[in-house]
């Protein structure tokens, strides 16, 4: 049996300098900023200290929404995701696609108050070993509530950008386990990790984890007994 | 050989407030820099947000593991004039600066790096915080180090031939770290960003019982039962504590029995403040409710017990870096109302933690929305607790500390992979 080696993880947000106050600035910046400033602004957010809950799964869409005032622009990227796309230039393309696409349509240019321009930023992130195995995913139960939300980053969100399989490193670890754990990986991929903080989707990874290797017993397993009957 | 970590527990109690995986998480990034030489520098040892901060992150760094020590540069009165004229003039005032006091900005830094140059040149990171000891790195040709330039304050909007002037002893250091992007300006070098933490553990974060908090109260003459208003902040124009008189007495003509406490020692670094305490004492002369703390150093206990008897918590700031008195009225769970201004428009949400005001007009009708609608601000104010626990604590800002230099030691690629 392979072994689930837990690596964390930690970023480095660091400022580009570029900053877009309307959607046209936005695009043209988007056209040739470094790539790792779209990791950050669609995956970076999730690691990032922030007052606010997440409506929408990228700062591109919220900035949008809160700053230049144009829902629709930001319901059409916060559409967009991430994990669909082989890499941060076809996820580049696409977003320029939808920017532009509203461009198009939209007769008045929005303007973001000074104050509240887009800045892009990018992150540096540094994945260290914690030396720690599991070898039965079992032990997932007892260890996933003690994972800092680093390391739930990093195998949750982050693995989804490495190839080949493209999926969290929960399932990528069950899937070579065997058919026999194909259930336990469709109720993980019912997680939806975009929304929720950190914090949240480890509580939710170990609920599913927990119901599936220690399911609550039915009623008829409980018994009479177990209704207060006696 | 690696100096071996002391033991002294603190880790422990760190862990109780941030959680076990939080602390975990530092001493499994602290290894891979254990041993190194860390050493601070600002210019004051108390008073200000940069030296409470750092009172709480050296002796972390050290149980980490790290070899770290906190330098404070000794100035004169021309020298502090100086550098409170770069803290107003870098956040916007239009302010020049006489060459007499530049000269002695630039002779103190030259005289305190005959004395730090040895510990300077020799440690692995070197963190400067602030305008105050930038130039030092001038001073050390030998230095094999990383280099970092703080900077805590707000640079969006700077005086321009202030900073001019300033960012001239900058472009040797290897990375500076701001607190909000917004904040940043075009360096030669990476700039990180850093928002600020509170320290869960120091006095003015614990947790208080109900009696001595009534103590405290009744010492300065409040009245543990009436609504209270209060502003934590040093007496400075940018904090516009004559904005806070104005809205307390907008909202008093509905809330009668409204009292307003404005709480704010006095940092070594800064001569200005006594002249705005006596423009507050004037605006407040003929009303017995409004209690100006302002003589002498409160110790952090004190503030601590009124924060969290007060009712609502006001940082109605013109300009601010990021408002550590709104992070920590947030970890005491109360409600925030806060000026419409740099780092406080992230941390306040309307609704969720607080309200962002652009008036004093703007701050009496949250203060009435909230003594109306008592059962929101409890729930305000749990939310802001739980936001504050997952983010804005020391060990996340440490986190982050630990990570830069992590980064900085290996390339600053953008993916560090490590064994």
């Amino acid at each position: 049996m392979i072994d689930f080696a837990i690596k964390d993880c930690a970023l480095a947000i660091m400022a580009t300098g570029r900053r877009a106050q309307t959607l046209r600035e936005l695009r043209d910046i988007l056209r040739d900023i470094h790539p790792g400033c779209i990791y950050h602004h669609f995956w970076g957010t999730l690691l990032r200290p922030q007052f606010i809950d997440r409506e929408y799964n990228n700062d591109f869409a919220t900035w949008c929404h809160h700053s230049l005032h144009d829902g629709t622009a930001a319901e059409r990227l916060a559409v967009i995701d991430p994990a669909d796309f082989h890499d941060m230039e076809e996820l580049r393309q696409e977003l320029i696609e939808v920017i532009d696409e509203r461009l198009d349509e939209t007769e008045v240019m929005l303007f973001a108050r000074a104050d509240q321009q887009f800045h892009f930023a990018r992150s540096v992130i540094v994945v260290f070993d914690t030396y720690k195995r599991l070898s039965d995913p079992r032990e997932l139960v007892d260890v996933l509530p003690r994972l800092s939300v680093g390391s739930i980053f990093y195998h949750l969100i982050d693995a989804r950008r490495r190839e080949p399989i493209a999926v969290d490193d929960f399932r990528a670890w069950l899937m070579g386990l065997g058919a026999e754990y194909a259930g336990l990986c469709d109720s993980l991929a019912e997680i939806d990790p975009y929304f929720e903080s950190l914090f949240t989707l480890r509580d939710r990874l170990t609920n599913v984890l927990t119901s599936y290797f220690y399911p609550e017993p039915s009623e008829t397993e409980r018994g009479p007994a177990a209704e207060g009957g006696a | 050989m690696s100096p071996e970590p002391p033991v002294t527990g603190l880790l422990d109690r760190y862990a109780e407030q941030a959680g076990l995986d939080a602390i975990e998480q530092l001493r499994q990034l602290a290894r891979l820099l254990t041993g190194l030489k860390v050493v601070h520098v600002n210019s004051t040892r108390t008073g200000g947000g940069v030296a409470e901060i750092l009172d709480a992150m050296v002796p972390l760094m050290q149980e980490l593991g790290l070899d770290t020590s906190w330098e404070v540069i000794e100035g004169n009165e021309d020298f502090f004039t100086c550098t409170k004229s770069f803290h107003n003039a870098l956040q916007g005032k239009s302010l020049d600066i006489p060459p007499r006091l530049l000269r002695a900005y630039e002779d103190v830094n030259a005289m305190n790096a005959e004395r730090l140059r040895p510990v300077l040149e020799e440690a692995d990171v070197v963190f400067v915080h602030d305008p105050q000891p930038a130039p030092l790195l001038s001073h050390c040709p030998g230095r094999r180090g990383k280099w970092i330039w703080r900077c805590h304050i707000d640079l969006s909007h700077p005086y321009r031939p202030v900073w001019k002037y300033v960012r001239r002893f900058l472009p040797g250091y290897d990375a500076s770290v701001f607190s909000l992007d917004a904040f940043a300006q075009p360096m030669p070098h990476p700039v990180y960003l850093i928002p600020p933490s509170i320290d869960p553990l120091s006095e003015k974060n614990l947790p208080l019982d109900p009696e001595t908090v009534r103590k405290v109260l009744e010492e300065f003459g409040i009245d543990p039962h009436r609504p209270m208003v209060l502003q934590v902040s040093r007496f400075d124009r940018f904090k516009d504590p004559l904005g806070v008189i104005q809205a307390y007495r907008l909202a008093k003509d509905f809330v009668p029995g409204l009292q307003l406490v404005l709480a704010g020692g006095s940092a070594v670094d800064d001569p200005e403040g006594e002249m705005v305490v006596e423009d507050v004492r004037n605006a407040a002369r003929d009303d017995p409710d409004i209690h100006v703390l302002s003589s002498g150093h409160y110790s952090d206990r004190i503030i601590n017990a009124l924060q969290t008897g007060a009712d609502i918590v006001l940082q109605k700031s013109l300009r601010e870096g990021f408002g550590l008195t709104v992070t920590e009225a947030m970890w005491k769970g109360k409600p925030v109302i806060g000026g419409n201004t740099g780092g406080i428009r992230l941390q306040l949400v309307n609704h969720r933690t607080g309200f962002l005001v652009d008036t004093p007009e703007g701050a009496a009708m949250r203060i009435r929305y909230f003594l109306t609608e008592r059962h929101r601000m409890a729930q305000i104010g749990q939310n802001a607790r739980e936001l504050v626990r997952q983010n804005f604590l020391l060990t996340r800002h440490l986190r982050e500390y630990l990570t830069i230099m992590v980064a900085l030691i290996h390339g600053n690629e953008d993916r560090i992979e490590l064994g």
